[in-house]
């Protein structure tokens, strides 16, 4: 079980898709750096809301899981790629059959996983299909 | 730099062993090395150990320590190194090895890997392997190993021509080569329906395109090429050691199907032999998925991205191909006890060039690779061994 303060540091980046940007080169990232692996020392890291939509660049369908996430396989887990360009990793909220590689997709707000039965509620960034 | 050479090899046998203890797995190996060697306890300068999580395995840290302690080396404080890349462990430890002897400071070196995987449940595995990827970005949203590599396989067949038999080929190839080591967790060859009937873990991987959960132990006794003979008629010379990074998340790589960090090792490998891929006899490649066995061959660079599916189902890969991949039974068959696979694979291509691996016998091979990759590619080690 993870400290409270693991998650909690993190809730601006996984509820509202808080990310960076390099405003040396324009690079964006998401997941966050504070450091541009691109100019380095002459980066300057601004931070950066994303909108959220973008692609899926591959997906696979998990059937089976870490203990936290058993009981809900199976579920569709994808590398989307956002219109800025970083490429993060995210469930699908869709079926199975529905999931397909470049299918347009926007952030929803969803629960990620429990921390077993007392633990903390892990709420974060899922993704549906764009109408 | 010194010339540096394998002179004793000592492996367990892999798979689920319920009677055996994570320390009894280390002695054991440990002592097969040693005795291939003709070294004692006295004469070895330092030990390296590739583990990736005994923390999480069984409750223990301190590894380096208490390999030393349980092989009886306590009392002359020899320094034992642990050393971890998840997957790679083993492939680091050797390299660590490799440079402590080819160095000058040490003499007589053991490189050993191990790892005790069934002591917990395997829901609570799958999650501890899980954190060879990015545990924040990429285990939190509920990836797994197998979820991961899968992605890698659907972005590789959806831009090169892979098919889902060829994919199956690797697998089963990979069991008749383990059906001839004696050491493999399976040794029984499979067909091609078994893999394409059996229970999806992640599509479009099934659960005879992964590796299994295994606990096994290997190690290997390294000497200073020109005391080498002193020990052993058969010395098999470090022709190169290479060792690459990548971003740690899947997402972050430049090219999803591509593992740059093995195109990396490769070249580093090839240009410090100062040999071709066309010059290798065999290779042990990272199988942990039947996808990233298609990819090393293509990364390592023995053909053309979008080739190796052909090449296998051709038959090139095979015991009697023209390129041998995965000759102990690769991790798919022989068994994947983490920590230890880097190590194993080195044993199997020591005892390929001493022309000692029976059944599967590569009929006069001179120059061997092993390529060991930790999480999805972010760490990877390649060695190239020759006689």
């Amino acid at each position: 079980m993870s400290s409270v303060a693991r998650f909690w540091r993190k809730i601006p980046q996984r509820y509202n898709l808080i990310g960076t940007r390099c405003t040396t080169c324009g690079r964006y990232f998401f997941p966050p750096r504070s450091f541009c692996p691109d100019c380095r020392r002459a980066g300057k890291i601004v931070s950066y809301k994303f909108p959220g939509t973008g692609s899926v660049v591959t997906y696979t369908i998990i059937r089976t899981a870490s203990e936290q996430f058993e009981q809900m396989t199976p579920y569709a887990l994808a590398i989307v790629k956002l219109d800025e360009g970083p490429l993060f990793t995210a469930q699908l909220v869709c079926s199975p059959e529905e999931a397909r590689i470049g299918m347009r997709v926007r952030p929803v707000f969803r629960r990620i996983s429990a921390d077993g039965e007392s633990g903390v509620i892990h709420y974060g960034t899922k993704y549906v299909p764009e109408d | 730099m010194r010339d540096v050479a394998v002179i004793g090899v000592g492996c367990t046998t892999f798979g689920e062993k319920w009677d055996t203890s994570f320390r009894d797995l280390f002695v054991e190996a440990g002592a097969l090395a040693l005795e291939d060697a003709g070294v004692s306890g006295e004469q070895i300068g330092a030990m390296y150990v590739g583990n990736m999580s005994a923390g999480r395995f069984i409750e223990q840290e301190h590894i380096g320590a208490l390999i030393a302690d349980y092989a009886g080396l306590a009392s002359t404080h020899i320094p034992s190194t642990r050393v971890e890349a998840a997957c790679a462990s083993g492939g680091l430890s050797f390299r660590q090895a490799f440079i402590s002897v080819a160095s000058g400071l040490e003499d007589i070196v053991v490189a050993a890997g191990v790892e005790k995987m069934t002591d917990v449940a395997s829901g609570a595995s799958v999650d501890a392997l899980a954190g060879a990827a990015d545990r924040e970005w990429e285990g939190f949203v509920g990836a797994t190993f197998p979820g991961l590599y899968a992605m890698i396989a659907h972005e590789y067949m959806s831009r090169y021509p892979l098919t889902r038999e060829q994919l199956a080929q690797v697998a089963v190839k990979n069991h008749y080569n383990g059906a001839r080591n004696p050491i493999a967790q399976f040794q029984q060859e499979i067909s091609l329906e078994t893999v394409l009937k059996s229970t999806l873990v992640a599509d479009p991987l099934r659960l005879f395109d992964c590796s299994p959960i295994t606990d096994g132990a290997a190690a290997v006794v390294l000497a200073p090429l020109e005391v080498a003979r002193k020990f052993t008629d058969t010395p098999v010379r470090v022709l190169a050691s290479a060792q690459a990074s990548d971003t740690i998340a899947l997402h972050d790589r430049r090219d999803i199907s591509t593992l740059d960090a093995t195109v990396a090792a490769g070249k580093r490998a090839f240009a410090m032999a100062g040999i071709t891929p066309k010059e290798i006899d065999l290779v042990e490649v990272h199988d942990c998925f039947t996808i990233a066995e298609i990819c090393a061959i293509e990364d390592l660079g023995f053909c053309r991205k979008g080739e190796a599916g052909r090449l296998t189902e051709e038959g090139v890969t095979a015991l009697d191909g023209d390129l041998p991949v995965n000759t102990s039974g690769g991790l798919k068959a022989c068994g994947h006890p983490v920590g230890a696979t880097g190590i194993k694979q080195v044993c199997e291509v020591v005892m390929q060039l001493r022309g000692q691996a029976g059944k599967r016998q590569v009929d006069g091979a001179r120059i061997g690779m092993t390529h060991n990759v930790g999480g999805t590619g972010a760490t990877v080690a390649v060695h190239i061994l020759g006689v």
